[in-house]
């Protein structure tokens, strides 16, 4: 499987086709969910085969799959990637050695296992040199085939009853295929071209469905924002990879990857430009600071889809890009000798600033949207301290909990009356015990309370920001800090608002069927237990379970990349978790306090000036939207643009047309008076009484075309001349 | 090498054919329509069949060459030849005009626009399809200009009879722009004629194409061979059309008839990118390298400049048109740079902006038909009144935005990589500089394209139409359609279908530019 990985996405692929092209004919409209799930069903299979035979060749290495340290540096300065279903075991082995420092526990033990890679050369070519369309699979893919896998195979069976009836149900799934199969493309990627391919076509499949429910304005209002924002972004996108290929003259990842960690200062200015240029795309794709803004009006589209796109996989495409190409990234920024960075700043003051907004919601799914917008800067700020495997680990588990949550919020508004303001909801505690059960769960594990899943992933991060690799990061841990006490905080108002307190909503709530809780508790028990992937050692060893311990940080890591820039991993702490674990109970607590006990100061956004400017700061979503919206693409759509309408038609055009009119005028002029008046005159006068065609020439001379052309033909006559003289 | 038997009458059919239909049509009475249809139709399929004879017959491993060589003699007095020929260059082109031209008359089977004549308005469509033909596989500079200017008659009719309430104005304007171009590019191939020496020194005498593009200018001096371009740069710039030259270009899309457009769109703006790549830059390399620069320029401020003009837009055949500006920049943008990769992204950027503007330009058409306006304010709910419709028009607006996966892309991301690292002897930094612009256009192009299709494609239809039925795509325009829906997904999947095939003809043009950028 790992060979021929390409079959994955190929098989929704075919059954996107299938299900537009035939769905309603041959299928059923109302039955193309079988053909979805089925397909879905088969790369969850196949995903879980590739893991497996993946955690097979780090356990078990076949001969060729191993870099031997200080191997011999070969050339590679060609992309020539030619060879059928090589898997380059020898190509690149140019590590030279192991740079792993000690001082920090958890280095390297396992071997360097060479990435599977499978390419066919026949994609495109250009300038003689042929460019491959492959696969490269090795433990970050495998993982994420697991994720995207999983969860969309959910959200497709959660989805045959949330959409059901719906007026484009066919589409619904066809467009829920292609996502999956562009997903699958895009982490399996053998090249950056392909990651652009991978990056766009996941973007489409996104604007497809956010505006599903085209008929209302907002709902396309939102759509359009969510693409062109990620335009924006796919500037630095286009730019950051031009000057990969630019430097490394290769498109291929695992070449670029090689021959950074080969030699990571050889171009480091380059890679920074390249970097910060990246950043602008990741920002834009994983809803970082400043381009976040288009992921909460992303929740116009259907919740399922939020759940899967906006929540687990596709805002994730950011944070696997970096992950991917990480020795980029970790050169680029300098992120081992510096004590902050570009990186690691953006992610940070995005989770701060995405939980703070979070606080000032009250549709339950844009307090979510802000929540991811929140972790996925965690995310980010793991990856700019160096925390490559807490970045990865934290992506794993948050694709499960906060899928388990959007469904949990649409199971609730499938419910209440269609409604996401929970204004409209409390009390549903009773009425929706599955729900609850499932939803309190899964914020448990975002709160990032032990022993659930988050828990485990927050930790690692936060101590991923103490240790940092040469210098510690102290602002990004205070940053997380205060991101673990906002999180437990408004995940407790949003349960207290949406279950608890009395009923405000409308008609009866009741549990959705079955169809949907099934899911719900089986993300929920991932919620509980899928933090157990990466459980630091001293956890295990009092059950003599040592041997279980980092699983992902084994498995996942590319360290056949990594271990030539030298990152080491921090050793696991106790502090650190305790402290992790005091905000997160504490955060909990005094919002327990404030609404459940109705202590603390109550109505202070009322009552006190700053409070209150505070909050409608917050409520305004700090104005960027007003930005962007009002000051920028009014700009660029009204007066520039009118401008430029009006220099073309006034300008360029008016010097056209002036053009044409005095060569006219010069015409008649000439034809007057030195036509009829000088020449005829004169053959008037010398040959009165000659039979004269000119009649039948005034004819031919009056047309417009031919003294526009007998004009034009006598400028380019004169410039002739000007040519005989120059010459 | 010159070819013999079959293959030497290949080219020359493919050519002349639509000729011929036309001359028969002529002699049919005008009461026979479908006699007229049946022939119009039957020579351009002729023709595209023995294209697709060309296709298969062509020897791909030597796509550099010219294959199906003809060399006879034709104006023995100015030692003008017919010379006739196809390289990988010519060919995606020649098969892209060689499919447009059926595909617009099945598209105006049963109803050619107002005034209506069949007969007329199809003996045109077959004349300019002779003029692109030829100018895509003649050889020799004299043999060249006639196709490249018997193009522009047809045209000037179908936009001066059966276009739109200002066609007048739009024909004359089209006609008198390009005239203007075409009257400095036949002084600057005169000047070729004598001023062009072969490695000996002796002057040559020659409008053989072949032989100029082998002596590569050298002979001329530097700043004759700069005013040379300068004629040729307006001849094909003002075709292209290149901002600040493009004026005529929005008049004449919006005033033609629908096949017009496809046409003016597909095939007949490539005439000018496709001069650039076969004559300018290999004629006079020297001079290029001077250009390039400038023609960089006017290109990247195309790009911006056309997408704020499509922005501007109320009329959807308009933005369409001026969306055209925007595109053809990336393709000058790519063959200024002078490189493999802008030459190669430039030629695929013309086939792929031939397909998908000429899509677009079909639905605007459908569009008209249906609506009797093309007022953006007006329109609305194209996916719930002809939702076939709104998705082909929401699959070409995906396409012309550089969607990766479909063909636009090919032709935008080559041409702005390709800016990262111009060719030799050309400043580095100008070109990164245009490629960040570029880079910048595409967003513009996601806007406009975005707009326009929320506009017209979303929400509810208005409640102007609301009494009319408002039919969805017929058979007709699927026919017409499919062709073009099927090569925009197909080359945007497999994108070396056409880069495997011009990649050669390329290196051999940017190896002679960096060969007199090496003497320099």
């Amino acid at each position: 499987m790992l060979e021929n990985a390409f079959i994955i996405p190929l098989i929704p692929a075919i059954s996107f086709v299938v299900i537009l092209f035939f769905g309603k004919r041959f299928i059923g409209a109302g039955r193309v969910h079988v053909v979805g799930i089925t397909a879905l069903g088969l790369v969850w299979v196949l995903s879980a085969v590739a893991a497996f035979q993946w955690t097979q060749r780090v356990e078990d290495p076949p001969p060729g799959a191993i870099v031997q340290l200080e191997a011999h540096v070969d050339e590679h300065g060609d992309q020539r990637a030619d060879e059928h279903g090589d898997d380059h075991a020898n190509d690149h082995a140019a590590l030279s050695q192991d740079h792993s420092k000690d001082g920090h526990g958890g280095g390297h033990s396992s071997p360097l296992i060479r990435p599977v890679i499978s390419t066919f050369s026949q994609w495109w070519s250009n300038g003689g040199v042929e460019f491959a369309v492959g696969t490269l699979v090795d433990g970050q893919t495998v993982l994420l085939l697991i994720v995207v896998a999983s969860i969309s195979l959910l959200v497709h069976i959660y989805s045959s009853e949330y959409v059901k009836g719906d007026r484009r149900y066919v589409h619904y799934y066809a467009f829920l295929s292609l996502f999956t199969a562009a997903m699958l493309f895009f982490v399996m990627a053998q090249n950056i071209i392909q990651l652009i391919v991978g990056w766009e076509l996941v973007g489409v499949c996104s604007f497809v469905l956010i505006g599903h429910w085209w008929e209302e304005k907002p709902n396309t209002d939102a759509a359009l924002k969510a693409f062109l924002t990620n335009r924006v972004g796919d500037i630095g996108l286009i730019v950051g990879m031009i000057v990969l290929w630019g430097t490394f003259r290769t498109f291929d990842i695992d070449a670029i990857n090689t021959l950074i960690s080969a030699d990571p200062a050889a171009h480091h200015f380059a890679l920074l430009v390249a970097a910060c240029c990246l950043m602008a795309a990741v920002a834009s794709k994983s809803g970082q600071f400043p381009l976040h803004t288009w992921l909460p009006d992303a929740m116009a589209g259907p919740t399922p889809v939020s759940a899967l796109i906006h929540a687990a996989t596709m805002v994730v495409a950011g944070v696997y890009m970096i992950a991917r190409l990480y020795p980029v990234f970790y050169e680029g920024f300098s992120i081992g000798s510096s004590s902050i960075n570009l990186m690691a700043f953006i992610g940070g003051f995005t989770a701060l600033i995405g939980a703070a907004l979070a606080f000032a919601q009250w549709d339950i799914k844009k307090v979510l949207a802000y929540s991811t917008v929140s972790q996925l800067g965690y995310m980010v700020m793991a990856l700019g301290v160096g925390a490559w495997t807490a970045a990865i680990f934290h992506l794993f588990t948050h694709a499960f909990f906060k899928a388990c949550l959007f469904l949990g919020a649409g199971s609730v508004s499938h419910a209440a009356h269609h409604t996401f303001d929970m204004r409209k909801m409390g009390g549903l505690k009773k009425d929706m015990p599955h729900t609850y059960r499932t939803f309190v769960i899964s914020a448990l594990a975002l709160a990032g309370i032990f022993p659930f899943a988050g828990f485990w992933s927050k930790d690692e991060i936060l101590l991923g920001s103490l240790v940092g690799q040469e210098n510690s990061y102290p602002l990004m841990l205070i940053f997380g800090c205060a991101v673990a006490l906002m999180t437990a905080a408004y995940m407790t108002r949003v349960i207290w608002y949406t279950f608890h307190g009395e009923f405000r909503g409308e008609g009866h709530p009741h549990e959705s069927p079955k169809v949907m809780t099934v899911p719900l508790w089986i993300l929920a028990g991932m919620a509980v237990v899928a933090g157990a992937f990466n459980l630091p050692s001293p956890v295990l060893e009092p059950f003599g379970l040592e041997g279980l311990a980092h699983r992902i940080q084994t498995y996942a890591e590319p360290s056949v990349y990594l271990s030539g820039l030298g990152l080491s991993h921090p050793d696991p702490s106790l502090a650190m978790a305790l402290v992790g674990s005091a905000l997160a109970i504490s955060g909990i607590l005094v919002t327990y306090l404030y609404y459940w006990r109705g202590m603390g100061p109550h109505g202070m956004t009322q009552r006190n000036r700053y409070a209150k400017n505070g909050y409608t700061f917050l409520e305004n979503k700090y104005y960027l939207d007003h930005l962007y919206n009002d000051v920028v693409v009014e700009t660029v759509k009204r007066p520039i643009a009118n401008w430029a309408n009006r220099f073309n038609q006034n300008v360029l055009d008016g010097a056209v047309n002036a053009a044409g009119e005095t060569a006219r005028d010069t015409g008649r002029w000439i034809y007057k008076w030195i036509d009829q008046g000088a020449i005829d005159g004169s053959v008037h006068a010398a040959a009165r009484g000659a039979d004269s065609s000119g009649e039948g020439l005034r004819a031919i001379q009056s047309g417009k075309v031919q003294n526009y052309g007998q004009l034009l033909f006598g400028s380019a006559a004169v410039l002739a001349i000007v040519f005989v003289i120059v010459v | 090498m010159e070819a013999t038997g079959f293959d030497s009458w290949v080219l020359s059919l493919t050519v002349f054919l639509p000729l011929v239909g036309a001359v028969v049509i002529m002699m049919i009475p005008k009461a026979y329509e479908a006699e007229v249809k049946l022939v119009a139709l039957g020579s351009s399929l002729l023709a595209l069949i023995i294209g697709l004879y060309i296709t298969i017959q062509f020897n791909y491993g030597a796509a550099g060459d010219l294959q199906f060589v003809v060399d006879k003699g034709w104006i023995d007095v100015i030692n003008s030849r017919y010379i006739v020929g196809l390289d990988g260059l010519s060919l995606p082109l020649l098969m892209l005009s060689l499919v447009t031209v059926p595909l617009c008359l099945i598209y105006s089977w049963n109803h050619v626009p107002e005034p209506g004549n069949t007969k007329a308005f199809f003996i045109l469509l077959l004349i300019l399809s002779t003029g692109m033909n030829g100018t895509f596989v003649a050889q020799d500079m004299i043999l060249f200009f006639v196709f490249f200017e018997i193009v522009l008659l047809p045209m000037y009719f179908l936009i001066g009879v059966w276009g739109g309430e200002d066609r007048r104005y739009a024909s004359l304007k089209f006609f008198l722009y390009t005239l203007f171009g075409s009257a400095l590019m036949i002084i600057s191939f005169l000047a070729l004629f004598f001023l062009s020496k072969d490695s000996a020194g002796e002057l040559l005498h020659t409008f053989d194409m072949r032989v100029l593009t082998d002596v590569a200018g050298v002979g001329i001096i530097k700043s004759t061979q700069v005013w040379i371009f300068a004629g040729l740069f307006m001849g094909f710039g003002i075709k292209v059309p290149m901002f600040p030259f493009h004026t005529w270009l929005p008049d004449a899309h919006t005033q033609a008839p629908t096949v017009g457009s496809v046409i003016l769109a597909a095939v007949l703006l490539k005439l000018g990118t496709y001069g650039f790549v076969r004559i300018a830059i290999p004629f006079l390399p020297d001079a290029a390298i001077s250009w390039a620069p400038w023609i960089g320029l006017l290109a990247v401020i195309g790009i911006i400049y056309g997408a704020l003009g499509c922005l501007a837009q109320s009329d959807m055949k308009r933005l369409i048109a001026f969306s055209s500006v925007a595109h053809m920049g990336f393709v000058m943008l790519g063959i200024a740079t002078l490189t493999d990769f802008g030459i190669n992204a430039a030629i695929f950027g013309m086939v792929a902006h031939g397909m998908i503007t000429g899509m677009l330009f079909f639905i605007a058409g459908s569009v008209k038909e249906r609506y009797h306006t093309l007022e953006i304010s007006r329109l609305g709910g194209l996916l719930k009144s002809a939702p076939r419709m709104g998705w082909i028009l929401g699959f070409a607006s995906m396409a012309s935005l550089g969607l990766p996966g479909l063909a636009g892309f090919w032709g935008e991301f080559p041409a702005i990589l390709s800016a990262y690292n111009p060719g030799a002897g050309m400043p580095e930094e100008t070109f990164r500089t245009y490629m960040v612009i570029a880079a910048i256009g595409t967003v513009l192009a996601a806007g406009y394209l975005l707009w326009l299709y929320q506009r017209t494609a979303f929400g509810e239809p208005p409640e102007e139409f609301a009494g009319h039925e408002i039919a969805d795509v017929n058979r007709f325009e699927w026919i017409a359609w499919t062709p073009f829906l099927v090569g925009i997904a197909l080359f945007g999947v497999w994108p070396n279908l056409i880069f495997n095939v011009t990649d050669d003809v390329v290196a051999g043009i940017t190896a002679s530019v960096e060969a007199i950028a090496a003497g320099n």
